[in-house]
């Protein structure tokens, strides 16, 4: 007897579950449930990290990450601007520190501020200065898409409506177009804090004292004294507590401005 | 009311190797109201843009109130608090609400105070009937109601011409008598206006004078009775008979 095509799509969706389910419990019996709880879940390690994971890792992860985005928002707005200006020579600027500072890893601009520009200019930056400076730098080039994106996406008649107003070209920039461009970007924007969140980790190439610790350097520096991967478990689910909400306001975000897409290339 | 408040003469104005505007001389008195007919790709929209320089003309002059706007040396920005706009699109700023949106030049340009700049927008949003829409955001409101807010924040700037285009164009049929209503009452009130318009019938109840145009040229102007109702140019009469009475005539002839 041949099956109707409905009959038979629901057999194939039953059989791909059957699947799943087998191949979860063969998973669950072969696996040494034992040696994986010594592996990531040692009680004692986590019970000595607390509270120092939460009052300092946390934290200066918070710290560290809200200094570079600050910083990383500004200058990727006033490339934003270079790059739309009149003046080519900005153009050519922002267009060369966008590609390159997009092009090269995060971590050789920690290593560039920590270690090379003391050398090169007898300056040296302490540990805030450094975190702001790297990750703002990298962001910004990020950012300045964003934003420039953002700023062309804001429709030429409110331009045209503020500059009939008698408002400056520079003015109306202000006034009118930024703050509806950042409406626009605010989702992206919020993709890209998260992807500093992640970064700010890189510090750990400088030698931090211990109340500077953030949260792998901490895990790393716990995981050395320890016997299990707990301390490695424990900040991947603090970094999980700053990014999933941040990923949820994000997608929130860009449901709320009805999912109008900024295409940043 | 023979003071001159714009005077245009010999103005071109091309985009690339298209000729817009190929020589437009015109003259507005004082509490005139100008209405500007004519095809789509006349220039009509064109020669309104030009009027505050939102577009650049190519030659020609342009004098309103007496300043020459046209000059490279002129503070053009001043000069466009004295010029109203109304555009097809409204161009409400959209993350403003209504009374934000009529103060905020009235503060960041003429340097009103808060006090004062709302009073001056309650006033105009008065005028316009849609005092109790002060809070809303423009997204909130209808098409009609969008665009006699603009004309409301182009009135408190306390302008000596207004420049309306297309006001109507992009508003449901049934929208368009509130818009209208209140540029009639705009010109009765005295405002030096320049419309253009595809309203016929306003043209013809409010304009002083009418102004056909077609590729880059004015054809024909003068009085709303003579150019709308007495055409004397073939092209007047093949374009208002189109425009009047669409029905009654086969598609166009070929160029």
């Amino acid at each position: 007897m041949a099956l109707s095509k409905r009959k038979r799509a629901e057999y194939f969706r039953y059989s791909q579950y059957t699947l799943l389910a087998v191949i979860a419990v063969v998973i669950a019996f072969l696996a040494d449930w034992e040696q994986i709880r010594t592996a990531f879940f040692n009680f004692k390690t986590m019970g000595e990290m607390f509270p120092n994971v939460i009052t300092i890792a946390l934290k200066n992860t918070l710290i560290y990450t809200a200094l570079g985005f600050a910083f990383g928002l500004a200058l990727g707005l006033v490339l934003a601007l270079m790059k739309l200006s009149s003046i080519a020579p900005y153009r050519w600027i922002a267009t060369v520190y966008i590609e390159f500072f997009r092009g090269i890893p995060a971590l050789l601009v920690f290593i560039g501020l920590a270690f090379g520009v003391p050398l090169a200019f007898q300056i040296q930056f302490d540990i805030y200065s450094t975190v702001m400076l790297a990750l703002g730098i990298v962001g910004a080039a990020y950012m300045a898409e964003t934003i420039r994106a953002g700023i062309q996406a804001v429709p030429k008649g409110q331009v045209e409506a503020a500059r009939s107003l008698g408002m400056s070209q520079g003015r109306a920039m202000i006034t009118i177009v930024i703050p509806q461009a950042f409406r626009i970007i605010l989702p992206p924007l919020t993709n890209e804090l998260i992807l500093l969140t992640k970064d700010s980790s890189l510090i750990y190439i400088i030698g931090l004292a211990r109340d500077q610790y953030e949260l792998t350097k901490f895990g790393r520096e716990t995981l050395s004294r320890s016997p299990s991967l707990t301390p490695i478990l424990v900040v991947g689910l603090c970094y999980l507590i700053i990014t999933l909400p941040l990923g949820y306001l994000s997608r929130y975000l860009e449901r709320r401005s009805g999912g109008k897409k900024v295409s940043v290339l | 009311m023979s003071e001159i408040s714009v005077e245009i003469s010999g103005l071109k104005k091309s985009f690339g190797s298209l000729d817009v505007l190929k020589g437009i001389d015109v003259t507005v008195n004082r509490g005139d109201v100008v209405c500007i007919i004519g095809p789509s790709g006349s220039g009509k929209s064109t020669l309104l843009r030009c009027v505050n320089l939102l577009e650049e003309p190519n030659a020609g002059k342009i004098v309103v109130n007496g300043v020459e706007l046209t000059d490279p040396d002129v503070d053009i920005d001043r000069a466009r608090t004295k010029i109203g706009m109304v555009f097809q699109s409204f161009n409400l700023f959209a993350h403003l609400n209504v009374l934000a949106n009529l103060t905020v030049a009235q503060r960041k340009v003429l340097k009103r105070s808060e006090k004062e700049a709302q009073e001056i927008a309650l006033r105009n949003l008065d005028r316009v009937g849609l005092k109790e829409k002060a809070n809303s955001m423009p997204a909130q409101l209808s098409g009609g109601q969008q665009q006699r807010v603009a004309i409301a924040r182009a009135l408190s700037m306390d302008p000596d011409v207004m420049l309306f285009d297309e006001p109507t164009s992009a508003l449901d049929p049934e929208l368009v008598g509130d818009v209208l209503g209140v540029m009639r009452q705009l010109a009765d009130e005295g405002m030096t206006m320049l419309v253009v318009t595809h309203e016929m019938q306003f043209a013809r109840e409010v304009a002083d004078k009418v102004i056909f145009m077609d590729g880059g040229y004015i054809v024909e102007e003068g009085p709303a009775a003579d150019v709308i109702g007495n055409p004397q140019e073939p092209r007047t009469q093949e374009f208002l008979a189109r425009v009047l009475d669409p029905t009654h005539h086969g598609p166009s002839d070929p160029v």
